[in-house]
């Protein structure tokens, strides 16, 4: 077995432990610790997807300020009234359990299995204009390209709506927090 | 053995149904969240997994997986910081955040 699939299994053992850790821990605050090993990890994953910028801004959005949120959010809200532990299930847990297994098998199925799993397919059909532009090899660059670029093929519009998403976001959670 | 897609893909699904059962299950609010944010994560794992091993000719060359990924990204942290907002709110009028006991907007 090469580095990259040793690195694969050992990121992805970890990744789906501290997932099971997350949901399974009595004590919350553990579980928005485990959340930064996840977040952390998952970036891990996007390196070896060749996704340089997606595993940065994974550290610094999810690993950083998520996390940080999450953790103001307990600090903020007591839950003594939960009952013994701060991280309880409810009654129907074992509904939950179904319900999961059968969508994470369903996926499976889907994704590897079955007749129309995309995974086996990949014809490579050429279809489409190419840019006038030249492509950088830089991740991070060719990504900045992908969505400022003004005359080359890029997503600006949905980059500026994405603005105007978090803009309403903020100013929605000011008000909606707001103490009057 | 050589990494394929396949592995990418049944790693995400792991991740969402994890994350699916940590939404349904929990009964405080933000151990609910947490769910949600591994079910966004999971999303992305496939999002970038497919953007790697992608052949098709335009799809392949502007990297639209990547992209999407860093959309979801952005949506989730909007939707985070929104959700947080709503818990502490509604912890200030009710003192609680267990989700079973928030049912003031049931009939």
């Amino acid at each position: 077995m090469d580095l990259t699939g040793l690195l694969f299994w050992i990121i992805a053992i970890i990744l789906v432990g501290s997932a099971l850790l997350v949901v399974g821990l009595r004590n919350i605050v553990h579980s928005a610790l485990a959340l930064i090993v996840l977040f952390a990890m998952a970036a891990g994953i996007y390196l070896l997807l060749n996704a340089e910028f997606i595993a940065i801004v994974q550290i610094l959005i999810y690993a950083g300020a998520v996390t940080i949120l999450v953790l103001f959010a307990l600090m903020l809200t007591r839950t003594s009234n939960l009952g013994g532990s701060s991280n309880p299930n409810n009654k129907q847990w074992w509904l939950a359990a179904i319900i999961s297994t059968l969508v994470g098998a369903a996926i499976i199925f889907a994704a590897t299995l079955s007749q129309y799993s995309t995974a086996q397919g990949g014809s490579g059909t050429a279809y489409g204009t190419t840019s006038a532009c030249t492509l950088p090899t830089n991740n991070v660059t060719y990504i900045g390209q992908l969505l400022y670029s003004p005359t080359c093929y890029s997503y600006v519009l949905p980059f500026e709506i994405a603005s105007l998403v978090l803009l309403v976001a903020i100013v929605g959670a000011i008000v909606v927090g707001r103490e009057d | 053995m050589g990494l394929t897609l396949n592995h990418f893909l049944v790693l995400g699904a792991l991740l969402f149904c994890i994350g699916l059962y940590g939404a349904l299950a929990k009964r405080n609010a933000i151990a609910v969240l947490m769910g949600i944010e591994i079910m966004l994560n999971a999303v992305n794992v496939t999002m970038v997994g497919f953007s790697f091993f992608n052949k098709v000719k335009p799809y392949s060359t502007y990297l639209t997986g990547q992209i999407f990924a860093i959309f979801i990204i952005t949506v989730a942290a909007a939707e985070a910081a929104v959700a947080l907002a709503m818990i502490i709110s509604i912890y200030r009028k009710r003192s609680t955040v267990d989700v079973g006991e928030i049912n003031m907007m049931k009939w």
